[in-house]
């Protein structure tokens, strides 16, 4: 009779954790095994997962309040990523260096991030229903737009210039003496004077705590509950006296505002600034791993988002060390394009989120 | 009287404010820009022949209701697979373009079945399922291209392997292939080549189109288009008739990446396929074709202007700006921006409709329980 039991919490557990994200997770504790076998050493494989972690955590939380309001995944990320590059560089260009300007660069972003968040909220609430594929093409051409303007804008500071011209920002510059590691340094954990190559980046991981508080504890006042509402029954949050396009919107700026401080926070990690298209990458990472946690397209919680970021950056630091020394081929980028993008298909065949 | 005509133009505007749009674009960059008349014609000419085949394969998809086909792509890839064993057996000329059809015919059906079912499980979402099924794809692509082949799969010839053993070189060659579809029957006109036979191909192709949509399988598709409850109670199989279209539209856009591919002489295996898409869906919408309604005519007006544009936008660039790289910018961002604007118009409008649709019932249902009080 026991056993019984037991047998269908199992069955109900397994449905629960859902199989793509048990196979993931399965195959992550296979490389986990596999890397002290292969030769490489654990504790690095532990900082290269937690470090990587820690650069992407902000950017997948930046997916939860569009998913709770039932905006979807937000194809659209690569606005707020714009609104971070946007703050970043322009806190370089009013002479910002150190950690003072990752300060300034959150500040300057948060203006554009209310803006362009401001202005595809609205686009998204004239289009309830097929948010995703406008998100996704509202994403492409402001990018495509932003090319432009980074050629026209004219910056001025010499370390972000061009360095031929001097017209138009670089593709990509180092951010050494600016705000490279202003989280990750803080209350750094390093081992290694200790013979174990294992350094935690503390102050990322508390900021990212810290937001995930935040989003956690909005989503509880209120507003928040008033947007999970929105989120799960319209017509019924509207009977109940909701303004659902003012909830829409506001759930729209605070994933742009998200996007703006994670792309930040990646970059302070990453320790460069990626220009031009480049902000058109971040978007699937993002996507995939809170999809990977376990969320769907209308539900995510805080605990999707650092499980999903654990799992996927785990596969994507984990894979091309140890599956390399196995087989002697790098199939990692393969297996990452394949692991996030079906992850993604996945999701939008699932028949649950019918009701949208 | 005079109401009613403003309110005509205003719709007239609104429905072709795209197309509209370009022209403007393109009178104001063909000047700016320099080129001759004759290089530019012979350019969109060239470019008709290469292109339009490919976007004709989007046009089955619409008439089934499914929108913009961004799966299209599979097919591309498909093409390309089929071009790579065609280039590895050495088949060169029409022969190599006719076998490397036949070739990617399967690949493409299984990949268009593939996608059709899981947009089957995704109603209303087909077109975000078909762009990421691209990139989903993109990845198997990838696997078996640069691991299978030469491993796995048999590939004889050095040339096309990468020196490490397995896996294909970064470009595959069809330098013996190139253009012989192009210059078969091809006419020269006061310096601009007409190939023939590639707008024979497309003339053939239109004139299946336009038969096709008479059968009876192209008449379920419209109906399934229009409504699928209602076709569904009709009698029709409407998950099939999907799955039919999807692969239509793939086997096609196999075929028409064969034709585009030998034209330009070469092709880059791991990204030649990963625009295609985009610039295919773009120039249809340019030629003023929405996501619910395309037509032929559509695709060739589309063609003239998007690849008019195309031409120009660097050379008008420099001329405005005095750097090329924003002209280069600024034709991506268009094709991006068209999309966009196509879609939001298509998802506003489809929204409009509902919110009648739910009106009309409730006032039929209002007047209905008038009508049985007073009875």
């Amino acid at each position: 009779m026991h056993e019984y039991a037991s047998a269908i919490a199992l069955r109900y557990w397994l449905k629960k954790m859902g199989y793509p994200r048990l196979i993931i997770a399965g195959f992550l504790l296979f490389l986990f095994i596999m890397a002290p076998v292969t030769g490489s050493d654990l504790a690095t494989q532990v900082t290269n997962v937690i470090n990587r972690f820690s650069w992407n955590a902000v950017l997948v939380l930046a997916m939860v309040p569009m998913i709770h309001s039932g905006c979807g995944l937000n194809f659209g990320i690569p606005l707020g990523v714009l609104a971070g590059l946007l703050g970043g560089t322009l806190a370089i260009e009013l002479g910002f260096t150190g950690p003072m300007s990752f300060v300034m660069a959150i500040v300057v972003s948060t203006p554009f991030a209310v803006l362009f968040g401001g202005g595809y909220g609205m686009l998204l609430n004239k289009i309830k229903g097929g948010e995703m594929m406008v998100a996704t093409y509202v994403g492409l051409s402001s990018v495509s737009l932003m090319c432009i303007m980074w050629l026209l804008i004219p910056y001025r500071n010499p370390s972000i210039v061009m360095a031929y011209t001097g017209v138009g920002l670089r593709n990509m510059f180092a951010l050494d003496s600016f705000y490279a590691g202003a989280l990750s340094e803080f209350l750094k954990i390093d081992l290694n004077p200790l013979g174990i190559n294992l350094v935690i980046p503390t102050g990322s991981i508390l900021f990212f705590a810290l937001l995930g508080l935040a989003v956690w504890a909005f989503l509880h006042t209120k507003t928040g509950t008033a947007m999970t509402a929105v989120g799960s029954n319209p017509t019924f949050a509207r009977a109940s006296g909701i303004n659902v396009d003012r909830i829409r919107t506001l759930s729209v700026i605070l994933s742009t505002w998200l996007g703006a401080v994670g792309v930040l926070t990646y970059q302070q990690g990453f320790g460069f600034v990626q220009l031009y298209t480049a902000p058109l990458n971040m978007t699937m990472p993002a996507v995939a791993a809170v999809l990977i946690g376990g969320a769907s397209v209308n539900k995510a919680s805080i605990s999707n988002v650092i499980i999903g970021t654990l799992l996927f950056q785990g596969l994507v630091t984990m894979t091309p060390t140890v599956i390399t020394a196995l087989i002697h081929t790098d199939v990692s980028e393969v297996i990452r394009i394949i692991v996030s993008n079906g992850m993604v298909v996945y999701a939008l065949t699932r028949k649950t989120e019918e009701a949208a | 009287m005079k109401l009613k005509k403003n309110f005509d133009g205003l719709d007239f505007l609104q429905n072709n404010l795209v197309p509209l749009m370009f022209i403007i674009i393109c009178a104001v960059c063909i000047p700016l820009s320099g080129f001759s008349a004759s290089y530019l014609i012979n350019e969109i000419v060239t470019r008709m022949g290469r292109n339009i085949f490919l976007i004709l394969s989007l046009l089955i998809p619409i008439m089934a209701g499914m929108g913009l086909n961004f799966g299209m792509t599979l097919g591309a890839m498909a093409g390309q697979v089929a071009l790579i064993f065609v280039t590895d057996w050495q088949i060169w000329g029409i022969p190599g373009v006719v076998l490397a059809m036949i070739l990617s015919v399967p690949v493409s059906v299984l990949l268009g079945l593939l996608c059709g079912k899981l947009m089957n499980m995704a109603k209303g979402r087909e077109m975000i399922l078909g762009y990421m099924m691209n990139y989903f794809v993109t990845g198997l692509y990838q696997l078996v291209v640069l691991y299978f082949m030469a491993s796995i799969i048999p590939i004889r010839h050095a040339s096309i392997r990468l020196p490490r053993g397995f896996g294909i070189r970064t470009t595959v060659n069809l330098a013996n292939m190139r253009q012989c579809l192009d210059n078969e029957f091809a006419i020269l006109y006061k310096g601009v080549k007409i190939p023939v036979l590639n707008f024979i191909i497309i003339g053939v192709m239109c004139l299946i189109i336009i038969w096709f949509r008479r059968t009876k399988l192209g008449q379920d598709m419209r109906a399934v288009g229009q409504d699928m409850e209602v076709a569904q109670a009709a009698g029709i199989n409407v998950d099939r008739t999907r799955i039919i279209s999807i692969i239509i539209s793939t086997v096609f856009a196999g075929f028409g990446q064969i034709i585009y591919l030998q034209n330009i002489g070469n092709f880059p295996t791991y990204t030649a396929h990963s625009q295609i898409g985009m610039f295919c869906i773009a120039a249809l919408l340019v030629g003023g074709a929405s996501v619910e309604k395309a037509s032929i005519g559509n695709v060739f007006l589309g063609v003239i202007l998007f690849h008019t544009m195309f031409i120009v936008a660097p050379r008008a660039g420099v001329a405005i700006t005095g750097d090329a790289m924003i002209g280069e910018y600024f034709r991506v961002f268009v094709s991006y921006g068209v999309i966009t604007l196509a879609l939001v118009m298509y998802e506003i409008k489809k929204r409009r409709a509902r919110s009648q649709g739910g009106e009309l019932l409730a006032q039929a249902q209002r007047a209905r329980r008038e009508g049985g009080a007073q009875s």
